[in-house]
Parts: structure tokens; C-alpha cells; sequence
């Protein structure tokens, strides 16, 4: 059975396994997602490949209960955004937590997981999601 | 680089989901006698993967610990080997994904193992082979398992999930625990087995016990001892596999090492029978602990059936290489969910 869906998937290996994105050798601001040009030096700027931290905080979160196509079944779960050391900012899941320890400003890092698996046929998706660290 | 170059472990990494259920909760829900239960197994609780755990992302996490704490180049890895019996697929490594994540490849020498809950030590030694000739810097050995069980089946009140990731190495500065030798014993013995489509793996019941279990864990503990000339009394530590809490505290009596040298590494009692994890996790903690000249018996079981028995021997460098992530903290630090949830964590994904 082919799936055509993975070339796209296998592509995105290193950001969502190692948080492989990158970083304006002009003004010196990362990205992630990599961005194909730098939003701030436009034609000035230069890109080079960056791993990001896998340390940061919760700037905001919320607790799903209503989720989309293919995660209905993990609900409640928490969504946050989620601020890296170095100031990049990202959507992530947050797993491991009793719900009182999710916090605005609570320390996180960076774990790995499985995302997503269709049904038993398909291949499994893994990548970051974060964890409270105390 | 001689063939005398001290081959030995240089960094460690252990990983342990907080999730915990006392055995106790597993018994009242097919109405059994936790207490009883508990004291004839030595195990009060084990610990549970989330659902979007498996063995990968097991194995993925004890390597992290392992190269990040131990401050080992994960490019100059020459060979990876994850040894486990959930294998989240059965036809695709687990190994090229641990090797990707920690950012290993793709220079790299990589496949998965299976050998019961010996195939993690089954690495260690490939990786101890390779290094030793000289064809690798460093090789990664994990032994990671989501362990599955029937439910109200026996073992469903030992099987755990959890791992451990170690690096062979021979590098003078870096070598914390030298591995003096290794030894296997192997025997056609069916005492637990999985056919490929089954969800669950069968066992023989008692059967695992005397012919199994112990005929080999003794045997190549005895072996290797004689082979170096090596008693019981020489021993600081001594690591079996531990399907429940009761087996190595005999085996450990039978081949004569006092209960204080077994304890350290007899983790089944709170954190229940992490397969291709049990005994290298107990290792970890042995060598979190441990200090200069301390000399420690391994000895792996994996049903089929052998035993991979390591003599190692601990160097001046754990006095500044050692480990951030203890064995002991992640075994502490615990969320106890009940069955209904244990239920729903184990099935939600399918593993
Ligand atoms: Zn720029």
C-alpha cells in the first residue's frame, strides 16, 4: 500500500525530531519553522540551518477537549505556546503534567512522542511535544 | 589503538515514565488480593507509558540522557542497537529513528534486537565486539521495552515500561566502568514467546521459573566467575534481570552474594519488570552509586532462552563523569493513576 502523504512527512524528520530550524546570519534572529527568507533583512538577510534549544517556558495554554480529525481520542489534552531559551516561540502538546502544574511561565523541555498514528497500517509519526520540569 | 585498550562504558542514560499503578489497584479490579499479590511478587507498583510513548521514544529518551549527561559527540556513534519486544513495527528498525533523533547517523552501523528481555545486553556486547576491534569510537546498546500483558494474566502485574541507553567506548578519559568480560549461556528453552500476530505474549506458567530463569541466570553467573576466577566475595554490586522482585534476591542467594549487593539494582519492586530495560536500568543505578575499584556482576535473562553475564569493573573517572538524570529520582518522581486510566493510558494508541 503506498501512502502519499510521506515524503511530506519524512522531510519535516529533522524539525520535528531534533528542532531543526534557522537563523539570519544578518540580524541574528532564528526561526522556526525555518523560513525561506528572513521576515526582517528581506534580501539583506542570510539563512543557515539551526538547532533550537529544547528548553523554554508556557506563555499561554489551553486544555482541549474538543479535537481535531485523529486525536479524538488523547482529549483532555493541554496546547501550548511555548516561549525557547532563545526567544523563539512555538505551538507544542503538554504531556507528563498533573493539570495544576500547567502554568503561565512554568520551565518545560523539549521530549519525544508519538504524534499521530492513522490506524494500524500506517506509519507512526514522532516529534516533539514539551514536559513540566520542576 | 591495541587490542588491550580498556573497552568499557562511558556514558549511561535512563528513562522511566512518572505514571505509576500499585499493583494493589491492579488487583482490586479483578477482585484479587493486592496485598497478597504484592508480597508473593516483591512488586508494589510499575510504571506506565503514556500513550504516546513506546518503546522508541523510550529508547530515544535514555539516549539523550546518556549522550547529554555523559557529554559524548553523537556523530562519532559508530553503531546503534535497540533491543526490545515491542518493537513498534515489525518490519522497519526502531534504531534508524533512535539514530536520527539524537542526531547519530547517517555514519552509522544500526539494527534492532530481539531476544526477549536480553537484547538490550545482547548490544552491549556487539558493541563491546566492535569497539574492541577497533572499528568504532563509540557504540549506543539500548534495551527498551513497553511491556505488554493480557488482562486479569499474571503478568500483567509486573509488566512495565522503561529503558536504559549505554555507550561502549575506550577512551582513557572516558571509560567509567571497564568491562573485564563477557559471557553468554544459551539453551532452545520455550518459556515465553510472542507469535508475530499476537497482541500478547504467551507463557509457560511455573515453567519460567527453575528451567528457565534460574538454570541460566546461575549458570553463567557460575561461568564467568570460574572462567576469571572471580568468587561472590568479590563483587561489590551483582545486576540480574528481574521479571518480579523475588527472582534475583534468590539467585542471589544461590551463588551466595549477601542481600546488600542485590538491593541496589532491584528496581522490579517500584517500577515492575521493564523487559529489555530490568536489568541495564539496575545497572544504572548500581553505577550511580557506585565508586572507584568497585568491581559489579551483570547478568541479563531473556526468555528462549539465555543469559549475557558482564563482569565490570569501575574507574577513577566516575569521580567527574556521572550521570545528572539518577535512577533514583526518576523512580521518586511518580503520578499514581488508577486502572480505568492505566486502561485508557496503554490503549488509547495502540502500542
Ligand atoms: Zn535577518
Amino acid at each position: 500500500m503506498s501512502n502519499y502523504a510521506l515524503p511530506l512527512i519524512w522531510r519535516k524528520f529533522p524539525e520535528r525530531y531534533n528542532l531543526l530550524g534557522n537563523k539570519c546570519t544578518n540580524c541574528g534572529r532564528s526561526y522556526f519553522p525555518s523560513r525561506k527568507i528572513c521576515p526582517n533583512c528581506r534580501r539583506k538577510g542570510h539563512l543557515i540551518e539551526e538547532v533550537m534549544p529544547k528548553e523554554g517556558k508556557i506563555i499561554s495554554f489551553t486544555k482541549v477537549f474538543s479535537a481535531p480529525e485523529g486525536f479524538e481520542e488523547e482529549v483532555p489534552y493541554f496546547l501550548a505556546i511555548i516561549e525557547l531559551i532563545n526567544g523563539v516561540r512555538l505551538l507544542a502538546q503538554i504531556v507528563d503534567n498533573e493539570d495544576h502544574k500547567v502554568l503561565i511561565g512554568a520551565k518545560v523541555k523539549m521530549v519525544f512522542r508519538k504524534i499521530s498514528e492513522k490506524d494500524e497500517e500506517s506509519p507512526i509519526a514522532y516529534g516533539y511535544k514539551f514536559k513540566i520540569v520542576e | 589503538m591495541s587490542l588491550k585498550a580498556k573497552v568499557g562504558i562511558v556514558g549511561y542514560g535512563v528513562y522511566i515514565p512518572p505514571y505509576r499503578i500499585k499493583i494493589e489497584d491492579i488487583a482490586k479490579a479483578w477482585g484479587k488480593d493486592g496485598n497478597d499479590i504484592s508480597k508473593s511478587l516483591n512488586v508494589y507498583e510499575k510504571a506506565v507509558a503514556d500513550f504516546d510513548e513506546d518503546a522508541c521514544t523510550i529508547a530515544v529518551e535514555a539516549a539523550k540522557n546518556a549522550v547529554n549527561d555523559f557529554n559524548i559527540d553523537a556523530q562519532k556513534i559508530g553503531a546503534l542497537y535497540v533491543g526490545s519486544e515491542s518493537h513498534p513495527y515489525a518490519v522497519k528498525p526502531t534504531a534508524s529513528i533512535v539514530g536520527d533523533a539524537i542526531n547519530a547517523g547517517p555514519d552509522l552501523m544500526c539494527a534492532d534486537l530481539q531476544f526477549a528481555c536480553k537484547a538490550g545486553t545482547a548490544g552491549m556486547q556487539i558493541c563491546y565486539g566492535l569497539v574492541k576491534a577497533d572499528l568504532i569510537e563509540y557504540g549506543m546498546a539500548i534495551g527498551a521495552d513497553t511491556a505488554q500483558s493480557r488482562p486479569n494474566d499474571a503478568l500483567e502485574f509486573t509488566a512495565a515500561s522503561g529503558g536504559a541507553a549505554f555507550i561502549i567506548g575506550k577512551n582513557e578519559e572516558e571509560v567509567i566502568a571497564e568491562i573485564l568480560d563477557t559471557y553468554s549461556y544459551t539453551t532452545d528453552t520455550p518459556d515465553f514467546w510472542r507469535r508475530p500476530k499476537a497482541d500478547y505474549p504467551s507463557h509457560a506458567g511455573r515453567f519460567t521459573g527453575e528451567p528457565a530463569y534460574f538454570k541460566h541466570v546461575i549458570s553463567a553467573a557460575k561461568k564467568i566467575m570460574e572462567k576469571n576466577n572471580l568468587h561472590s566475595k568479590d563483587f561489590d554490586y551483582v545486576v540480574f534481570h528481574q521479571p518480579n522482585g523475588k527472582f534475583p534476591l534468590r539467585a542471589a542467594d544461590i551463588l551466595d552474594f549477601e542481600k546488600k549487593k542485590v538491593e541496589p539494582g532491584l528496581l522490579t519492586p517500584f517500577i515492575g519488570n521493564t523487559y529489555s530495560g530490568a536489568s541495564i536500568v539496575g545497572l544504572a543505578a548500581v553505577l550511580d552509586i557506585s565508586k572507584p575499584e568497585n568491581m559489579i556482576l551483570l547478568v541479563s535473562y531473556g526468555s528462549g532462552a539465555g543469559s549475557d553475564a558482564f563482569i565490570l569493573k569501575v574507574t577513577d573517572n566516575i569521580k567527574n563523569r556521572y550521570s545528572k538524570n539518577k535512577v533514583k529520582d526518576m523512580i521518586n518522581s511518580k503520578v499514581y493513576i488508577d486502572y480505568i486510566n492505566y486502561i485508557k493510558h496503554r490503549k488509547k494508541i495502540k502500542g
